[in-house]
């Protein structure tokens, strides 16, 4: 994903420089790229979330309206998630579009800030411009904690694909969180 | 393990046992020169084993007589003269002979042909064309003794010749056999008998015509023997063709006809098509073309030299010069007879006061009407020079290109004959055109009931009716981007300012006058009407009616651009969506896209498209100016939320509901879908689904947290939407005609029918039982109204359910969006509910409960019939949504008609 509106694949085996296809689609810089088996999920600074389905054939383009900062798929690949600058979190449906959820509370209006799920599709996380990371409750959509990383901006996150394991980058500190004691059921940080 | 002994594995010959051996059993290389690839004397060395050895040194003072003169074969190796070499030694049967001779007549008649031809040299190519064979003629001459290099006629005696050619000519070349000496010639030089008479000479006819062409002097064109053979046969050719014998010339024959004969000869490798050919200096310039005796200068005259007498001169002289003044160069002489001078036509005179560049003068006349052109040119054309400028001049129609050219306005026919007139008889005119159109209409329209919508109207009948369509809606028009005459500049102000006026409600009459007054009066009716369309049809492209339509995908022409063929629609009601939170189909683009094969290789998936060339998402080619590229057909908003609520309806009601999520239906309407899934047995589950109204789904977005003023606003959009549909008896004139067809099986059907429509009463009461301890009035009398009309029109419905029962389980938009215009009107309830006591929410969901089991209880009574008649229950079942949902949806426009 460039900033230049494209998103370019390229063929590591074959060390070709070009790449093998440019995806032109979008009509603004694309600020995060997103890979499954089959598809190539993307979300653009001109508020929509395209989503490439290789197996099918198809390019399916969500209007948020709002720029979007980060993308991510949910572990079982049905809903996509997306974090736009009007500090708003949405789960997607992936095959039909639909809302799912629609999570709120954080700050999220300037900065490219990322999205999480959580290990198990149970929470869901984003960074915040207010130097916390929030986590809400996937089903109820209720903020289920929101954690104190620093002060300035909480700049990247990244959540372990199978242990309830958080990485997070502020202000020239990465943190790694992994607190099991917080609750049995769920909210790990 | 099974071995077979004897059996020898094939291995494959090892590169140093690749040997060749030549014929004497020595061993060659392999090599890559052009003789067969061998390797070339001795290991690519000179000829032994010991190199190249310089041949002892022998004198010339007594072995002169047999010096061996070195050619170009004792340089050669065996190969080369062998059979495939380059110079074989192998006495073949060739048609040397033969094409020998053959070469030498065809020469002559090209020679004579080629100066006689059109143009010259053609006939050089009429050998490749023509057969080698030689001709009968030959044939016979020949049997008649006669000899190639003779010419042809009477023996004659010969004069001795007075120069013998050097003996000492060198030739150049391989050197003759030694048997094939010169001694011969040499002899018939010398010895004269008396009595031995000599064939003519084969002298090439001097052509003497005059010269017409317009080549160069003595181009003779390409020259056949010298482009061909590289031999000069004709150097001297004597032009004056005195009486005297030349013997250079039989000489010149002779030596040639001898070269020829030599294995080796000319150039190696011919002349290239696009080289000119050098000149052949070793072969041409033979001493025999040099005087070597000094000698008088006049070949034809032989008696005295440059020293003769000086009467002998004069008299030369004087008998030409009494024909010709002037001194006449050498190798010309004067022609016998004067060529008949060519005419020369003289150029027309040209008048004094001819200038050579040609401008055009504006000249304006001081017209009354003209007057009145001008302005109206200048108004309309004014401040768009600039812009057409860029445009090609085919684009230009004739108004502009006269502009430009900065000629006036035709004369001849005035705009109109309304323009002689004075105000008043044009008012006059007006008048009576009105009135008689209005005694038209009023006698045609009981013949046309509601078909004359369709009906040619008068454009006065036809602008009021526009007018009538636009009305408000054509404030948004116009004013945005949509320039649908971009092309043309001075009509897509004309249209501006029309729609400007438009919008004000100017009358029809006054609209007239933002046209084009230069053009004439049917150009304008049909560039009104043409406006009145683009308006039309910018305005309705937000709605239903443009979605019906699908653009062509596939057209060829030159004036168009590649766009992609789906492009992402326009963000306005996308947004609106978002707003109302309504994501799904509102929101979702779908499109056909193309990966790289490469990519679905790498990403370990089978190429979707396996025969398709593109890449990407598929391009079209478009008008460059086209309408629809300043157009993004939205989708057809209303029938798709409709789609999207039946969706959820059914991904809910059949029990798999998909993602658990706080915005999913509440519990109560859970309890609701289990009492109904009571009723609905597994077979016709799915029929019952669709016939199921979406009340749950407007509760969910009624009850939802989000419930906001923004969704207000876009319902009222909505409702203006719908009210800009098309009108019905569009519809109506499209399915009417096939319900005849059906007419026959809609008796059997009408008692099905009858229920149907009671039901839709049955819930229309509930309706107005609920109204009146919420809302306002002006809504009951509009629910009111429905239900009147909704009666009223019933007879019509059920034609259009006939008629749409052909097209399959499908709704068109138009049905089911008048279901979704009652949603809209319960939604209005509701929110008018919730903003007045926000505790009644509860009482009220109760009582949509208690409608909802109303319905349902008809439903049931529908099962009942149904299980009757099993057969024709899907399509009846299908028509009662439809019935229930066009009597309701037409009713705001019958209460707009009114």
């Amino acid at each position: 994903g460039s900033i230049d509106s494209t998103i370019r694949c390229w063929d590591c085996r074959s060390r070709r420089p070009d790449p093998v296809q440019v995806l032109d689609e979008a009509k603004d810089g694309v600020s995060s790229v997103k890979v499954s088996d089959h598809e190539i999920l993307s979300g653009s600074v001109d508020g929509r979330i395209r989503r490439y389905d290789l197996r099918a054939g198809q390019l399916y383009s969500d209007y948020i309206g709002s720029p979007i900062t980060s993308v991510c798929f949910s572990k079982d690949g049905q809903c996509a998630l997306a974090a736009s600058l009007d500090s708003t979190l949405r789960l997607l449906d992936k095959e039909t579009g639909e809302l799912l959820g629609e999570y709120t509370g954080h700050r999220s209006t300037a900065y490219r800030l990322d999205c999480v799920l959580t290990e198990q599709d149970t929470h869901v996380g984003s960074a915040s411009e207010d130097g916390h990371v929030y986590f809400w409750d996937l089903v109820e959509g209720s903020l289920a904690l929101s954690l104190v990383v620093g002060r300035g901006v909480v700049q990247s996150l990244s959540f372990h694909p199978t242990l309830p394991c958080l990485l997070t980058a502020t202000e020239g500190h990465v943190q790694l969180w992994r607190e099991e004691t917080f609750q049995p059921d769920g909210d790990t940080a | 393990i099974y071995l077979v002994v004897g059996e020898q594995i094939k291995k494959p010959v090892p590169l140093q046992e690749q040997t060749v051996k030549d014929a004497k059993g020595r061993y060659q290389r392999f090599h890559g020169a052009f003789t067969g690839g061998f390797s070339a004397g001795y290991f690519n060395t000179v000829g032994t084993k010991e190199g190249w050895t310089p041949s002892a040194f022998v004198s010339s003072r007594q072995k002169r007589a047999d010096r061996t003169i070195l050619g170009p074969e004792d340089f050669m190796d065996e190969e080369d003269l062998s059979e495939f070499g380059i110079a074989p030694k192998d006495i073949t049967t060739t048609d040397d002979f033969a094409s020998k001779a053959k070469d030498r007549i065809k020469e002559k008649a090209r020679q004579i042909a080629g100066v006689v031809a059109a143009i010259p040299g053609t006939t050089a190519f009429d050998d490749l064309i023509g057969p080698s064979k030689i001709t009968i003629g030959v044939e016979l001459l020949r049997k008649m003794g006669w000899k190639e290099g003779q010419g042809i006629g009477p023996r004659v005696k010969r004069k001795p010749c007075r120069q013998k050619p050097d003996p000492a000519v060198k030739v150049y070349g391989c050197a003759l056999p030694p048997g094939l000496s010169e001694g011969s010639e040499d002899e018939e030089d010398e010895y004269q008998p008396e009595n031995v008479t000599f064939a003519p000479k084969d002298v090439m006819p001097v052509d003497l015509t005059p010269k017409e062409n317009v080549h160069g002097i003595g181009y003779k064109g390409l020259d056949p023997s010298q482009a061909l053979f590289g031999v000069s046969g004709r150097e001297h050719l004597n032009l004056f063709g005195g009486g005297s014998e030349d013997t250079s010339n039989l000489l010149g024959d002779l030596r040639h006809s001898k070269g020829r004969k030599l294995g080796i000869t000319g150039q190696a490798f011919g002349v290239g098509a696009l080289e000119e050919e050098d000149d052949d200096i070793y072969a041409t310039e033979t001493l025999s073309k040099y005087d070597t005796v000094l000698k008088d200068e006049e070949p034809g005259d032989g008696l005295y030299g440059w020293t003769a007498p000086k009467q002998y001169k004069s008299k030369k002289r004087s008998e030409r010069e009494v024909k010709y003044i002037g001194k006449i160069l050498d190798g010309f002489s004067l022609a016998s007879k004067s060529s008949t001078p060519s005419k020369i036509y003289p150029p027309p005179d040209l008048p004094r006061n001819y200038r050579p560049v040609h401008y055009f003068r504006p000249v304006i006349a001081a017209g009354n009407e003209n007057y009145r052109l001008q302005k109206a040119l200048e108004e309309s054309t004014g401040k768009l020079e600039s812009d057409m400028t860029q445009q090609s001049r085919h684009a230009l129609n004739a108004s502009q290109r006269r502009e430009r050219l900065g000629e006036t306005g035709l004369k001849g026919p005035a705009p109109s004959v309304l323009e002689y007139l004075s105000e008043k008889d044009r008012e006059r005119l007006k008048e009576v055109k009105q009135a008689s159109e209005q005694q038209m209409k009023a006698r045609m329209l009981p013949h046309q009931s509601r078909n004359s919508r369709f009906q040619p109207a008068s454009p006065a009948d036809a602008s009021h009716k526009w007018q009538m369509l636009l009305g408000g809606q054509s404030a948004n028009a116009g004013s945005s981007d949509f320039k649908p005459f971009a092309r043309n500049p001075e009509k897509q102000k004309r249209y501006e300012s029309f729609v400007k006026s438009l919008k004000q409600g100017e009358k029809v009459d006054a609209l007239e006058h933002y046209l084009d007054p230069s053009m004439t009066e049917w150009e304008r009716g049909r560039e009104q009407e043409e406006f009145f369309r683009a308006a039309m049809f910018y305005k309705s492209s937000n709605s239903a009616l443009s979605s019906r339509f699908t653009r062509a995908k596939y057209e060829d022409d030159v004036d168009k651009v590649e766009v992609p063929r789906d492009q992402e629609n326009d963000i306005d009601d996308k947004e609106t969506a978002v707003k109302m939170k309504m994501f799904g189909k509102l929101t979702r683009d779908k499109f056909e896209w193309h990966p790289e094969k490469l990519l679905c290789k790498r990403f370990n998936v089978p190429d979707p498209y396996p025969d398709s060339s593109i890449v990407g998402l598929p391009k079209v080619k478009r008008d460059k100016y086209s309408v629809f590229n300043f157009l993004t057909l939205p989708e057809p908003t209303t029938s798709v939320t409709q789609a999207t609520n039946e969706k959820i309806q059914q991904n809910n009601s059949l029990n798999k509901p998909k993602k658990p999520s706080r915005w999913d239906v509440s519990d109560k309407e859970k309890e609701k879908k289990d009492s109904i899934s009571e009723f609905i047995s597994l077979a016709r589950s799915k029929v019952d689904v669709q016939q199921q109204p979406p009340v749950p789904a407007t509760e969910e977005s009624g009850t939802g947290p989000s419930e906001t003023l923004p969704t207000e606003v876009t319902n009222e959009d909505k409702d203006q939407e719908e009210e800009s549909r098309p009108p019905m008896d569009l519809f109506k004139a499209i399915f009417v005609s096939s319900s005849d067809e059906k007419s026959s099986s809609s008796e059997e059907e009408s008692d099905e029918e009858q229920q149907p429509t009671t039901s839709v009463i049955d819930s229309e009461t509930t309706k107005q039982v609920d109204l009146p301890d919420s809302s306002s009035s002006n809504l009951q009398e509009n629910v009111a109204a429905t239900t009147a009309s909704s009666v009223s029109l019933l007879p019509t419905s059920k034609q259009e359910l006939d008629a749409t029962e052909e097209f399959g389980p499908k709704l068109p938009p138009a049905f089911s969006s008048g279901r979704f215009c009652r949603l809209l009107v319960r939604k209005e309830k509701h929110r008018k509910n919730k903003e007045k006591h926000k505790t009644k929410r509860e009482h009220k969901h109760k009582k949509e409960k208690k409608k909802k089991h109303k319905k349902q209880k008809n439903k049931g009574k529908h099962k009942i019939k149904k299980l009757e008649k099993d057969s024709s229950s899907d399509t009846v079942d299908s028509s009662d949504s439809l019935n229930d949902t066009d009597t309701t949806g037409l009713s705001p426009k019958e209460l707009l008609r009114r």
